[in-house]
Formats: C-alpha cells, sequence, structure tokens
C-alpha cells in the first residue's frame, strides 16, 4: 500500500462520486425489479442485479454486498471500471421506455463502499478444505486469477497467485485510468483475498519459476496472465526520450513517484487506453493533449461514454492520421509527422480501410504516447502443451479448460482484451470447472 | 363553467373543499390564510376544555421513497382556551363572511357541557357545528371521541343533547374503529344530525425502530396508538362512506374524509356521494396551495364531462356497486400484451405464475427458474467493436404471450404493468346472457 501515491486524489477525483443515502434510497426505488432482468443476463458475471438494489432499498446492505460478491468477487473494481452503458445499463428495460436507465454502477459501488468501509472487516466465508485436498496455482495477479482464486477457496482448495509486480492486481492496480479506480481500491480486493486464505507469490513465471515446476507442485494451473506490453509502432524516432507507451504512462502516474506532464502531447491510438492516458496527460498539467487515430470517430474503438468523456476534459481529436516518424530535437521527441489518410472500402470485419492519399503534415509537440493495444501471446505456451491460436489462448469456453487438461485459462491471455468483469467471469467458469473436475 | 358553490346540510361554501379539523385550522391566522388559498371552508380544530399534548406526536409511513403515504398523530384536541378560539372565529367570520366555519367540539359527555359549549360557539358566529365522536387516541380514555362513537345509543343520545341547543347545522363526524358504520350513522340520524362527515382516523401504530424497538411516534421511549389517515386510507375511506351513502335508513349529507389529496379524489367521493369533501394530511404535507388545483381540476373535469354542479354527479357510482351475489358470471375479460408497447421488465410474467393464473408464457411454457436458470446458463461478455464485428445481435426473446383460453381477467399483470397502455384488458364475447351467482342458485 505504501506504494501508492495519494498526491493522486487530488488530480484524479472520481469521475462517477458516489451516492448518498437518499439518492442511493430513491434511485433503489425506481428499480421495477425485472423478472430475469436483462441487467443480469448482460453482466458477463450474472450479478443478480434487481435482487442487490432490492436489499439497498430494503435497508439489507449485508446481504446486498453479498449478493454482489457471490457473483462477483471484485463487485469493487467491477462497479467502478465496468463501461455499464453498454453492459447492465445498456440492457436496462427503462431505456425502452425513454427513461433513464437505473445508475447500477453506482448502486453496485454504495454496497460495496458499505462492504469495505472502515471498522466492518467483514470476510467471505470459505470451506474450510477440499474434498480432494487439491492445490491451484494461478499465474497472473489480475482479475481473471483473482476470481478464479476466491472462487476456488470458497470452494476449500489450496490457491497460490503468481505475480511479477510488486503488488498484485494487475491491470486493476496499474493499468486502469486513476479517476476510475485508485489502486489503493484495487489494494482492498486482493486484501479480501488475502483475508479468504489465497497465498500470493511475487515470481516471474518463466524464469523464477518453471511451469514444469507448478505443474509438479499443484493439481491444476489457471493463465490469467493478460497481454503483452503495447505494441510498437515501428516507426523512426520511437526511442527518442519523451516517448512513453500508454500503459506504462499509466502505470508510472498511478505507482510511481509524482509524475507531471509540461507542453502539447500527442497520443497516438483510438482505443479505451489512448483515451485513458490522453485524460490522464490533461490532468497531470499537459497544455494542450492531442489524439490522432488513423480512422475516423465512426470507426473509433473505444468506447462512445470514453469518448464523449475525454471531450469534456479537453482533449483534441484528430481523425484519418498515421504516424510516420518521431521528430527529433537535442535527442528528445519534438513532434510526429503523420500521413493523411483516406476511408476505403470496408474490411472483413465491417471496418472500413484506410490508405495514405499521399500528403503528410508535421505536428510539434513535447511528448508522443503511442496506444495501438497490446501485443498478443507468442507461443510460449505451446511446449506445455496449451495450444495458441491467433495469439489467445484457446480454452473449451463453458469450463476454460486449455488444450492441456491440467491448464485452465480466463482473462485477456483468452478472450483478446476485454474487460475487467470479463476477466473475473472466465476466472469464476474455470474455478468452477476445476472443482467438478477434482470432485471426479 | 363548472359551478362549485356548495350548500351542504344548510352550511353554504363558495365551493366544496373545507379544511378538515386539525393542526391546519388551529387558530385563526391560519383559517385566514387558508380562505385567502382558496378554501371554502374550515371546520375549527376541535374545541373543548384544553388539553395538554406530549411531544412528538406524528409519525408516518413512506413507501418505495415517497413520503407520507400514511400520516399517524397522538395528538389530541386544542390546547387554547375556548374563549380563544372562539374570539378568533368571530374574527374570521366578520373578515369572511362567505366562507363556512364549522366547530368542531368534543366536551364531557353531560347534557350541559354540550348546550354550553353549542351556545358559545354559535354566538361567536359558527356556520354549522360537527360533533367530534372520532378521535381514537388519548381522549377515547376520557370517555369522550369514539368511545362514544363507538356506541350507537351514546352518539344519539349526544346528538339529541345538541339539537335541543343548536341553531345551526349539525354534523357528525364518524370513527371507522367499529364493525359497521352503518350502525352509528343511523344513531346519528335517530339524534336530529343534519348531516355526516366520515371517516375520521383509523387506530394504527405506523411502525417501530428497528434500533431501539421504539414504536413511533417517540414519546420518550414508549407510544401510544393514534389515528392513521393520509393517501394510504383513501380506499377504506370510500367504502365506508359506500356503506352510508346506500343505507336506506341514513339518508344524511356526507362530506366525505380520509386521503384526499387532489380534485380526483373528492370526484371520487362525490361520485359516492358526498357534498364536500375535508382535507388535512395533504395540507400538513404541502401546505393550503394544493387547494388551487383542486379547484381547478374539479372545474376542468364536471366542464369536460357536462356537469354544471355537483348535484349534477353526486351519487352517480352508487348504483353501480352492489352485492357479489349479483354479478355477472358471464363478463369476460383478457389480457391482451401490446408488444410495441413492451419493455420485456416481465412483471406480469412472474405475477402471474407466482400471484395468478399461469397464462402469461416466455419462450413456451418454461416455468420461472427455468427461464432464469436459461439466462445464468448463458456466457455474456462485453461488447468490443474492434473483437466482436460481425457478430450476430441477440434476439429478444423476453416478450410476454397471454394465453387467453387459460387467462381469468383478473387484472393482476395489467395492474403490475408499469407502462401505460402496454397491457389491456379486453372484454370477450362468451355468447352467454348475464347471469349472477343469485340468478344461478335460484335455478
Amino acid at each position: 500500500m505504501s506504494a501508492v501515491p495519494n498526491g493522486n486524489l487530488v488530480r484524479f477525483p472520481e469521475l462517477h462520486p458516489a451516492l448518498d443515502e437518499p439518492s442511493a434510497l430513491m434511485e433503489a426505488n425506481r428499480c421495477l425489479f425485472c423478472f430475469d432482468a436483462p441487467c443480469t443476463a448482460a453482466c458477463p458475471t450474472h450479478i443478480d442485479v434487481p435482487r442487490f438494489i432490492k436489499k439497498i432499498a430494503s435497508g439489507n446492505l449485508k446481504g446486498s454486498a453479498f449478493t454482489i460478491l457471490d457473483a462477483n468477487i471484485l463487485g469493487l473494481s467491477c462497479s467502478r471500471v465496468c463501461p455499464v452503458d453498454v453492459l447492465c445499463e445498456g440492457a436496462c428495460v427503462m431505456l425502452r421506455y425513454n427513461k433513464k436507465p437505473i445508475e447500477i454502477g453506482r448502486l453496485q459501488r454504495y454496497a460495496m463502499d458499505w462492504f469495505y468501509s472502515g471498522s466492518r472487516s467483514l470476510t467471505v466465508e470459505v470451506q474450510a478444505a477440499a474434498p480432494t485436498g487439491s492445490s491451484v496455482a494461478c499465474v497472473g495477479g489480475g482479475p481473471a486469477s483473482m476470481a478464479c482464486a476466491a472462487e476456488l477457496r470458497r470452494r476449500g482448495f489450496e490457491v497460490t497467485i503468481f505475480d511479477n509486480r510488486p503488488l498484485p492486481g494487475g491491470l486493476n492496480t496499474y493499468g486502469v485510468a486513476e479517476y476510475k479506480l485508485r489502486a489503493m481500491d484495487a489494494q482492498r480486493e486482493v486484501d479480501l483475498l488475502r483475508g479468504m486464505g489465497v497465498n500470493f507469490g511475487q515470481a516471474e513465471v518463466g524464469s523464477e519459476v518453471s511451469l514444469e515446476g507448478l505443474e509438479r507442485e499443484f493439481s491444476f494451473i489457471f493463465l490469467g496472465v493478460g497481454l503483452g506490453a503495447m505494441e510498437r509502432l515501428d516507426i523512426p524516432g520511437e526511442d527518442l526520450a519523451g516517448v512513453v507507451d500508454a500503459l506504462r504512462f499509466i502505470e508510472r502516474y498511478k505507482t510511481g513517484p509524482e509524475l507531471s506532464v509540461c507542453g502539447r502531447v500527442a497520443v497516438i491510438g483510438g482505443g479505451n487506453t489512448a483515451i485513458d492516458a490522453a485524460n490522464a496527460a490533461s490532468r497531470l498539467g499537459a497544455t494542450e493533449v492531442h489524439l490522432f487515430y488513423r480512422r475516423t470517430e465512426r470507426e473509433m474503438p473505444a468506447f462512445r461514454s470514453e469518448y464523449d468523456h475525454s471531450k469534456v476534459e479537453g482533449v483534441h481529436f484528430h481523425w484519418l492520421a498515421q504516424p510516420l516518424e518521431i521528430l527529433a530535437l537535442d535527442g528528445r521527441a519534438a513532434g510526429v509527422r503523420f500521413a493523411v489518410m483516406q476511408l476505403g472500402a470496408p474490411e472483413g470485419g465491417g471496418r472500413r480501410a484506410v490508405t495514405p492519399n499521399g500528403t503528410s503534415f508535421e505536428f510539434p509537440c513535447d511528448m508522443v504516447i503511442p496506444a495501438l493495444g497490446q501485443s498478443r501471446l507468442t507461443g510460449l505456451m505451446a511446449a506445455r502443451g496449451v495450444d495458441v491460436q491467433d495469439g489467445s489462448i484457446r480454452i473449451d469456453r463453458p469450463t476454460g479448460r486449455t488444450s492441456n487438461p491440467q491448464y485452465y485459462a480466463g482473462g485477456d491471455c483468452v478472450n483478446g482484451g476485454r474487460e475487467v468483469v470479463d476477466a473475473v467471469a472466465d476466472g469464476k467458469r474455470a474455478a468452477v470447472a476445476i472443482s467438478e473436475v477434482s470432485r471426479g | 363553467m363548472a359551478d362549485l358553490t356548495t350548500n351542504f346540510a344548510g352550511i353554504r361554501s363558495p365551493n366544496p373543499f373545507w379544511l378538515a379539523s386539525g393542526p391546519p385550522t388551529n387558530c385563526g391566522e391560519q383559517v385566514m390564510r387558508a380562505f385567502d388559498a382558496g378554501w371554502g371552508g374550515a371546520v375549527w380544530k376541535t374545541i373543548g376544555e384544553p388539553i395538554v399534548n406530549v411531544s412528538s406526536r406524528y409519525s408516518s409511513i413512506d413507501w418505495n421513497g415517497q413520503r407520507m403515504m400514511g400520516l399517524n398523530n397522538i395528538e389530541l384536541i386544542t390546547d387554547r382556551p375556548v374563549e380563544t378560539n372562539l374570539r378568533e372565529i368571530t374574527e374570521v367570520k366578520k373578515r369572511y363572511p362567505k366562507h363556512a366555519v364549522i366547530a368542531s367540539l368534543m366536551v364531557e359527555s353531560k347534557r350541559e357541557a354540550w348546550h354550553e359549549i353549542v351556545k358559545r360557539c354559535e354566538d361567536a358566529g359558527v356556520d354549522g357545528l360537527e360533533l367530534n365522536f372520532g378521535c381514537p387516541h388519548g381522549m377515547s380514555e376520557r370517555g369522550m371521541g369514539s368511545a362514544v362513537g363507538q356506541v350507537p345509543d351514546y352518539s344519539c343520545m349526544i346528538t339529541e343533547w345538541v339539537k335541543e341547543a343548536a341553531r345551526t347545522p349539525v354534523l357528525v363526524k364518524l370513527t371507522p374503529n367499529i364493525t359497521d358504520i352503518r350502525a352509528v350513522a343511523r344513531a346519528a340520524k335517530r339524534g336530529g344530525a343534519d348531516g355526516l362527515s366520515a371517516i375520521n382516523t383509523i387506530n394504527s401504530i405506523t411502525g417501530i425502530d428497528l434500533d431501539t424497538f421504539t414504536p413511533r411516534p417517540n414519546v420518550g421511549g414508549n407510544s401510544s396508538h393514534g389515528g392513521y389517515c393520509g393517501p394510504a386510507v383513501k380506499p377504506i375511506a370510500l367504502h365506508l362512506v359506500q356503506q352510508i351513502a346506500s343505507d336506506p335508513d341514513v339518508g344524511l349529507p356526507i362530506s366525505g374524509i380520509g386521503g384526499v389529496g387532489g380534485w380526483r379524489d373528492a370526484a371520487e367521493f362525490m361520485l359516492l356521494g358526498c357534498g364536500t369533501v375535508q382535507v388535512c394530511t395533504a395540507a400538513m404535507h404541502y401546505g393550503y396551495r394544493i387547494v388551487e388545483d383542486m379547484i381547478d381540476g374539479l372545474s376542468n373535469w364536471m366542464d369536460e364531462k357536462g356537469f354544471r354542479t355537483i348535484g349534477d354527479f353526486r351519487g352517480l357510482t352508487l348504483p353501480k356497486i352492489m352485492e357479489w351475489k349479483d354479478l355477472d358470471l358471464n363478463y369476460k375479460i383478457v389480457a391482451r400484451i401490446h408488444e410495441d408497447k413492451c419493455i420485456c421488465c416481465d412483471l406480469c410474467y412472474i405475477a402471474c405464475w407466482d400471484g395468478a393464473h399461469q397464462c402469461i408464457h416466455l419462450n413456451g411454457h418454461a416455468k420461472p427458474a427455468d427461464v432464469e436458470a436459461g439466462s445464468k446458463a448463458r456466457i455474456a461478455v462485453t461488447p468490443i467493436a474492434k473483437l466482436d464485428s460481425g457478430r450476430p445481435v441477440a434476439q429478444n426473446d423476453r416478450l410476454p404471450h397471454v394465453d387467453e383460453a387459460e387467462c381469468v381477467g383478473c387484472n393482476l399483470c395489467w395492474l403490475v404493468c408499469p407502462v401505460p397502455g402496454c397491457i389491456t384488458m379486453e372484454q370477450i364475447d362468451t355468447g352467454l346472457p348475464k347471469q349472477s351467482w343469485a340468478q344461478r342458485v335460484g335455478q
């Protein structure tokens, strides 16, 4: 916890402040209590949304919190980071009625804040001992492994999570924008798992600890290793000072020494992480933040809500611009030269292709933040009999089992990079499957 | 333009909206402000030997985030001297000669005491008297209020005493805390009453603090049963008013009380035979200003329906209320769900399965637990444009369907549906002639 700087509380006030009690009650009462609710169906972890909301309305906050945690052990972080407008709130029937959807995310946070507040020290019950005495190693300390580990502990398994960084939590700790989820809140969920008896080990699996070793020591191995480092631009000037990729940038300001930004910043990419980095640069002191994307607003992969928020933060958007070169001055990045693109015919996936129109322009700036998405896995797992296809570990979808029956997998390394809640759902499904296999 | 002027049992007022006896009519300054706001009459806070009140005095029921669905009080009658009240009544009548001021009265059950208070009030200039035989708390322990109203003979006797002295119309205010309200209504009639007011508050305990186990309202850790009123009591009041209004042995004008908060409520009481309505809780909640829409709304509704005076529609609904045995067994309605309006909350489905007759269906004839299990077994993911392009959009399979052959026409689905006009109850021609239970068993 000491590694988490507090200055960020000031620079990154929360995007969605907590509901107070009267507002929470009013909002909870507004919920229709749908049967077989679409919000529950839309949630990858199938939290029984109307149930936890009606428990808030009835004043049963403990019951509400456990309704959430029973389905999703990372209910706290999900309440803050989930893109609710494309999940539960996007499925709310109120929308079909020209009414504002129920603020499910904020109500979930209300119940989670109650659960985690100060003196309450509630824990999730676990079964004393596994029927089989099986033990499981979870590789990678992010949401998928945490969800898998928690579900396994509930069923009495011994579980150890291995992560190569000082703090567990994966992207929740290091990669999610501070105004959405604070590292200290991510650590509260880690502490909850510790309280449930999950072991945490800091080790780089593959070098300090080998997979072969884990195979001998543990009955099952869950791979929740996420994706790799951010993709490189592969253009001249990429290694100049003043160029830092979006994930490293977010990690630095979230956990490193106080970081500030000055001057003009160019962010390259059109995804949610590009937006997070652009917003962060703005809050950290940049005079101007400009985001460049090679297609247009229509094709941009970022969620609509993220894009809208970023405009409010004052980020300038530029379309049809693909970087050709990062320009240097005195050994530092001083600008980017972009090719102007034009839209072509739709590609296989339905998005329109872009081609250079032959012109280019230079954009002078003081810092460049590439955000092209994270790299996919390489064939590292193949040696252990774990099939990888198109950079993702191949699994049996309902169970998370890989081509090697001792290995299960979930999260970004399986789904190509979705949300925290998807990783939680994957981890939980794998844990249930492991438990069932162990029982025979 | 509708004419709202009222002559109720000989008491005239510019409109049928009176403030009921209670905190909003505690003193002259209040009543004058109420008249300025538009109220047609005021029944003064019950006058009698001044009492001492406790603190606190009110408690309420909130429902789904709405405040004061029902209000409870343990306040007693006026705590001010009789002469103060009477002096203010005189002042009010001097300034507002066309508005109705009715004195609510409660004194000990002695003929002389009643004769004296009647004479003093009438000398002060009241337009009428209302005998408080209904107050269910505190005063009843002293042999007054509902202690009188629960015994028809006492009610008759005191009404007779009052009528011996009274020159203005005498209304008897009835308590609902009795097995058959008609018995007391008939007794009041026998005693010579000119009109009835119904209902007074209902005995109640509104709730208990789950931390201290103290009932509400809290008086130093204890409480006492109080009088319940407000929107929650309206259906009970409507029924009791209908009971009196339909009774051939009563036949008196009725001033309707109980949950009136707007013109719609007032119109309903009038359709069941009331000539005026009295309001207390709504004025306590929102202030005197609510009367403006009561007048405006009722006038507009009367214009729309072609009613010139309240007499034109008073009691119109009474013939439509009959005994169950006389209802038509061959009248048949079924629920229709209009898919274009359905938001798929499926509240009708679960209500029909768990609370009615299992004739609304999703996905064939799956039972609720199977429907839910199906949804939970489905794998859902966050839609990510980059990863999901070309993936088909999930079909909506949540539209509920009514099996009309099985539908008993109970109305429950229509009642729970949150969308106006989405479910309608439609008549089916059974091809059978009207037949009541009485007719069927008589055959």
